[in-house]
């Protein structure tokens, strides 16, 4: 099981990017844990400041924007 | 190279829906279909040629360049990296933390947030098609000249004192290094990724301006511009300023409505004044900066924007007259 955390304010973008994790794991037949964190101290504490960011088993994999369903199934399949 | 779009519009007004020429809706469609195609393939080409060449900077290597610099070369480096660095304006909050955690000082940082909604690649290369490059240069040079008074005048007060406590014992993590695809493909791919992104969050202020743009120039009539707008009436700057305040769009999404008042005639001070007030200030962008900003320093930051935008405002009309 993977574990990811949606790093963002509760934006949009950020609700989309959580959404789109949920998806393509349930599309792939992954399964996921997804947290979303809006904690500034906690989303900075990752060296994260251009949200929404992606944590996937701990490790930063993408900050800055909703990532592509190329790379969040890329994610899915390692 | 801007011709097309000119021919493409008047054949879509005048041959494909027939319309008379001179008319009102003939000139509105005719706006609207020249300021859509030319903005969205400006857009998009402009957005997926930086994106291929990785121009675009992360927040995270703007504070990386802007560590331990001193004060001046800080007030300059922001504004030019405000201008070049996209962020969704949900960032600001934790942007404006990360900087202060790296030891960047309130005023800088304020001047990275306040010039980079007002001046980005993007809006200065469609502002430069449809407007001119003199207009352009001035917009620029204007807008990077207001965000560093703003730091200035912010570091002068020592308003760091207004910044909420917590803000300060928040301590920044390293960010493993991701994974970079510099291959051909991976190139396109990022581009046309930064393309969805920008395109998918700014098209509707686009399409709402270039609608109000349209309205503007088929419908109202230069007359009513020419009796309260002109630079005559010593309120019009002001007024436009404070009209502006509640209103938001993306700096690119602002360019047809102001392309359609300079043609009927408004001042180009008047015009810029306006622009910058919609662009740069927004009731959304406030609550967000509350979290990290007490009510002083915020009122502060309101003040000095619409009183810096109204003077931009005469001080243009003054010089271009």
């Amino acid at each position: 099981m993977k574990s990811f955390k949606v790093l963002g304010s509760g934006c949009k973008n950020c609700v989309n990017t959580a959404k789109l994790i949920e998806e393509k794991a349930k599309a792939l037949g992954v399964e996921v844990q997804i947290e979303k964190v809006t904690d500034m101290a906690a989303i900075l504490g990752y060296g994260v400041m251009s949200t929404p960011g992606v944590v996937m088993d701990g490790k930063v994999i993408h900050a800055g924007g909703v990532p592509t369903p190329d790379k969040v199934a890329g994610w899915l399949r390692d | 190279m801007f011709e097309v779009f000119t021919r493409l519009a008047d054949w879509t007004t005048y041959d494909v829906l027939a319309l008379d020429h001179g008319t009102k809706l003939a000139d509105a469609v005719n706006f609207f279909t020249e300021d859509t195609t030319k903005i969205f393939v400006l857009l998009v080409s402009i957005v997926f040629v930086m994106g291929l060449f990785r121009t675009m900077l992360s927040p995270e290597k703007v504070r990386g360049y802007m560590e331990g610099r001193s004060h001046g070369a800080g007030y300059v480096l922001a504004v030019i990296l405000g201008a070049v660095t996209p962020f969704c304006s949900c960032s600001s909050v934790p942007l404006f933390i990360g900087f202060l955690e790296g030891g960047i000082p309130v005023g800088v940082t304020m001047a990275f947030l306040i010039t980079s909604p007002l001046v980005n690649e993007v809006a200065v290369a469609i502002l430069g098609s449809i407007m001119g490059w003199k207009m352009t240069a001035i917009y620029v040079a204007t807008g990077m000249a207001v965000g560093v008074l703003g730091g200035l005048l912010i570091d002068r007060f020592h308003m760091e004192r207004h910044v909420e406590d917590y803000v300060w014992k928040i301590r920044m993590g390293v960010a493993a290094g991701q994974d970079i695809d510099n291959s051909l493909r991976g190139r396109v791919d990022y581009a046309w990724g930064e393309v969805r992104e920008i395109v998918g969050r700014i098209w509707l202020y686009v399409i709402v301006g270039i609608g109000i743009g349209a309205a503007l120039h088929g419908y109202v009539p230069q007359e009513l511009f020419a009796r309260y707008a002109s630079a005559d009436n010593p309120f019009a700057v002001p007024v436009a300023v404070l009209m502006g305040l509640p209103l938001y769009s993306n700096a690119t999404g602002i360019i047809p409505v102001a392309e359609a008042l300079i043609a009927k005639g408004v001042p180009i001070g008047t015009v810029i004044a306006f622009m910058m007030s919609v662009v740069a200030i927004s009731p959304p962008e406030f609550i967000m900066l509350r979290k990290v900003l007490k009510p002083p320093m915020l009122v502060f930051f309101a003040v000095f924007l619409t009183i810096a935008f109204i003077a931009v405002g005469y001080l243009l009309n003054a010089l271009f007259l």
